[in-house]
């Protein structure tokens, strides 16, 4: 599988493909630097966050927490697209190819001369996931997405966000492009499928907008059955009183608790075991909506006097869900998820030994295994070129030194 | 339907609720052959779950029911008698793989785990999804879209510093789930129709926000990286030049600008007035004292105050700049780009008439994604899937008076 993607939803997508086993070649150049990839820049400023212990290091492309934490099992190599023996070596690469995954601006596979059509030429049943913001047909086709954005357009914006504040104080929301990922995924695969079925390949036109709008189908439902327009509910829930974050001991720490019905409710009662459980007011679901206000502040009352995993233990313990508000820091300490094993240590030739997400899904005959460690900026190319493509030691000299082929961005470049 | 992308693709699902229905769902509308297995009597969960068709809370009116279960065959059937499980074990025969979202340790005391349906079928590909996975300390702890985007998903870091962290509006993290589940679920039925092995696979919810939802995965690695856990009240995509970004009022509403590191487009989009002019607004370097800031974001703020939001939006696009509008769900049904690519689908049910729902995640120009049919009515399909396996139309009162279907 050939990638050319950049910033999130496409490097994202060739990680899973490589997880499980497909042979993903990353198609990279040392002419361009794309930033939001491998860092916002070439050579970042002083202070830029992303680094081992905030030092960009000798290659800080090659460091960029971001990147790494998409790119283990991938091999990668570089070639200028931009000119015309570039784009031919790309060709070759085509023509030994299953898929090919690009989430760039369509236009700029235009300008590039990439299209079904060229690709089908190089290899029939090529299968071409071109992911893009907004679709490769309409008036938004060439427009510029980013997920927030996306959010924005979707409407998820829309119904999110704390129920006393503007749109304007919205936190960030970057939810449509690992969506996108796994979701190119499931598209790729269905494809190979199909194409094993039928002998045919095709092009999947794949909008961030598109797949996002499928994780928001209840106000979307709710519009077009009664004509509702849906605003936000904050932390409430239309099943469940109370539910919500609150706050418990400590400076900054927050447990989740939704009551979901009488039953519930009675074995909240029974943990909480203050007088104002039992208060009339909050007798069955219908008082209990009428004053959430009241028993939100009520049941933050008790919260604050309690640490965060003992709430989550005790509720859980009377058939109530509820659970911690993990820091970054307390994912890694999470009795659960470090008993799981969801981490996987990966020694990197540049960036040094962490641990990363493991396999999001567990397969038992087939466990993810990491078999190359986020792949650096031409890393492979000698093994691309040379045994994949076939390519003599003069005509891979010639690529070196003309400037396609290399570890280290040209100099000048930004 | 001629040749879909996953026809051919046999799936018995036993899931309810939210995240395993999503998962099927997906298999199902790009072609699968998808036998939905209901509890006879109030059947899938998710059938209690609003919002319901003209606010009627009926079993057959929930939207997000109609929604999550588009094409697939209804049944209904008693896994806790010993006729029902044989039937089930039948079906398992007749299929390529399995998904099912009961509590971890109810399909074992059924008789029903993956090493019981592998006697059946030893190529079986079978797909897990619970809360917490079918393992570990939390294995049989209820789970919401809180929790999965509290302790799964970045959540800690959405919302203000000094109160309570915020979550999505809706289920999305519910419903990655289920896609992640979809994905994980092809992949092994691919890979058994090519290698000839099955899969078992375990999805845990919360595993699922790690590695994906939203930046978590690269905030964690970034956290290994610099040992540094961030927090609340950080300005979204402010990137190192700083000014215009974020989500800001206009004439008509809100536009979304990512700002990043290129203020020269957004000052190109308002035409290269005079007042911007100074080199001062575009230097990256003088963009980090707050007053330049300060000065470009007043004369931004007062410009999109005259402005509507689609106007910006196409303004902003032509001058390079990714911005978009923030829609209302009536919004976006009514705009162009949505309409042109007919990016909903109008379904037809019998107890509803014609809805029209979210339709494709993407398009598969060869192998399109399709409605066949609607949701299911509960044990709609009895008859036809029952028939197959032999049984007759009496039969079929008798097990229904056994409460068997």
């Amino acid at each position: 599988m050939l990638g050319m993607t950049v910033i999130l939803a496409g490097p994202y997508a060739e990680m899973f493909l490589a997880d499980y086993g497909a042979e993903v070649i990353r198609v990279e150049s040392i002419q361009h630097f794309a930033p939001g990839t491998r860092g916002q820049y070439v050579w970042p400023p002083k202070g830029a966050s992303g680094y081992p212990k905030d030092d960009p290091g000798k290659r800080p492309w090659n460091r960029h927490g971001t990147f790494n934490s998409m790119a283990r099992n991938k091999i990668g190599m570089t070639v200028d697209v931009t000119r015309p023996e570039g784009m031919e070596v790309f060709k070759q690469l085509v023509r030994v190819s299953d898929v090919f995954i690009s989430n760039y601006v369509p236009s700029v596979l235009d300008r590039l001369g990439i299209t079904y059509e060229m690709l089908k030429k190089e290899k029939p049943d090529i299968i071409w996931a071109k992911i893009s913001g907004y679709g490769d047909t309409g008036p938004y086709r060439n427009y510029r997405a980013q997920a927030n954005g996306i959010g924005a357009l979707s409407g998820h914006a829309s119904f999110r966000g704390y129920r006393d504040t503007d749109p304007s104080e919205l936190p960030g929301d970057s939810a449509a492009d690992p969506a996108e990922g796994i979701a190119a995924v499931f598209a790729i695969v269905s494809a190979l499928n199909y194409r094993d079925r039928t002998g045919k390949g095709q092009q999947i036109d794949m909008a961030l907008f598109e797949n996002f709008v499928t994780y928001c189908p209840q106000p979307f439902m709710d519009y077009s059955m009664n004509g509702r327009v849906a605003g936000t509910l904050g932390n409430r829930d239309p099943a469940a009183v109370p539910s919500g974050n609150f706050r418990c001991l400590g400076k900054d720490n927050w447990v989740s608790i939704s009551v979901f019905n009488d039953e519930q409710w009675e074995g909240f009662c029974q943990v909480v075991g203050e007088e104002w459980v039992r208060d009339p007011r909050f007798k069955d679901p219908l008082s209990r909506r009428k004053h959430e206000d009241e028993l939100e502040m009520l049941v933050e009352s008790w919260t604050k006097g309690h640490d965060h995993y003992e709430v989550m233990h005790l509720l859980q313990k009377v058939g109530i869900p509820a659970g911690p508000v993990l820091t970054d820091a307390e994912v890694f300490q999470d009795p659960h998820l470090m008993a799981r094993g969801l981490f996987v240590e990966v020694s990197h030739k540049e960036a040094g030994t962490h641990l990363y997400p493991g396999a999001l899904a567990r397969m038992k005959n087939a466990p993810l295994s990491v078999r190359h460690a986020p792949v650096r900026l031409g890393e492979d190319n000698e093994y691309i070129y040379k045994e994949v493509l076939g390519i003599g030691e003069d005509e891979y000299q010639k690529l070196v030194e003309t400037g396609h082929i290399g570890m280290d961005y040209a100099p000048g470049v930004r | 339907m001629d040749v879909q992308a996953l026809s051919g693709m046999r799936v018995l699902d036993l899931t309810h609720f939210i995240a395993g229905p999503a998962c099927t769902k997906r298999l199902a509308d790009y072609g699968a052959d998808v036998i939905k297995v209901e509890r006879p009597g109030a059947g899938d969960g998710a059938r209690a779950l609003g919002p319901f068709y003209h606010d009627d809370p009926h079993p057959e009116k929930s939207g997000l029911f109609l929604y999550l279960n588009t094409n697939k065959k209804g049944i209904t059937l008693n896994l806790k008698t010993s006729l029902g499980k044989e039937i089930l074990l039948e079906l398992v025969k007749k299929s390529d793989v399995v998904v099912e979202s009961f509590r971890p340790g109810v399909m074992e005391r059924l008789g029903l785990a993956y090493e019981d349906l592998l006697k059946v079928n030893p190529k079986l590909v079978m797909t897990s999804i619970s809360n917490f996975g079918q393992t570990g300390p939390y294995r049989d702890y209820g789970m919401t879209e809180l929790i999965a985007f509290g302790m799964g998903g970045p959540m800690f870091h959405k919302g203000e510093p000094d109160r309570e962290p915020v979550k999505y509006g809706g289920t999305p993290s519910i419903f990655h789930a289920g896609a992640v589940a979809t994905m994980a679920t092809t992949v092994a039925y691919y890979g058994m129709k090519r290698h000839g092995n099955g899969e078992y696979i375990d999805v845990a919810i919360v595993d699922t926000q790690i590695g994906t939802m939203d930046g978590r995965v690269s905030a964690l690695v970034q956290y290994q990286y610099s040992g540094k856990s961030g927090t609340r009240g950080t300005a979204i995509g402010v990137g190192p030049a700083g000014a215009g970004s974020g989500m800001f009022p206009c004439a008509d509403g809100y536009v979304h600008f990512y700002g990043g590191t290129r203020v020269e487009r957004q000052i190109k989009m308002m035409g290269d007035p005079p007042e911007l002019r100074d080199p001062k607004f575009i230097d990256p370097e003088a963009q980090a004292d707050p007053l330049v800031r300060e000065e470009y974001e007043a004369y931004f703020l007062s410009w999109l105050m005259q402005h509507n939001k689609k106007e910006i939006f196409d303004m902003g696009q032509k001058t390079g700049n990714v911005c978009a509008p923030m829609y209302t769900v009536d919004e976006v049904l009514a705009d162009p780009q949505i309409k042109l690519r007919n990016l909903f689908a109008e379904v037809d049910h019998p107890m509803t008439g014609k809805v029209k729902y979210p339709g494709r995640p993407f398009v598969m120009e060869e192998s399109p994604w399709a409605v066949s049919r609607p949701a299911p009515l509960l044990g709609q399909h009895n008859s036809e899937v029952y028939s197959e396996l032999g049984y007759r139309k009496e039969d079929l009162v008798a097990l229904r008076q056994s409460n068997i279907i």
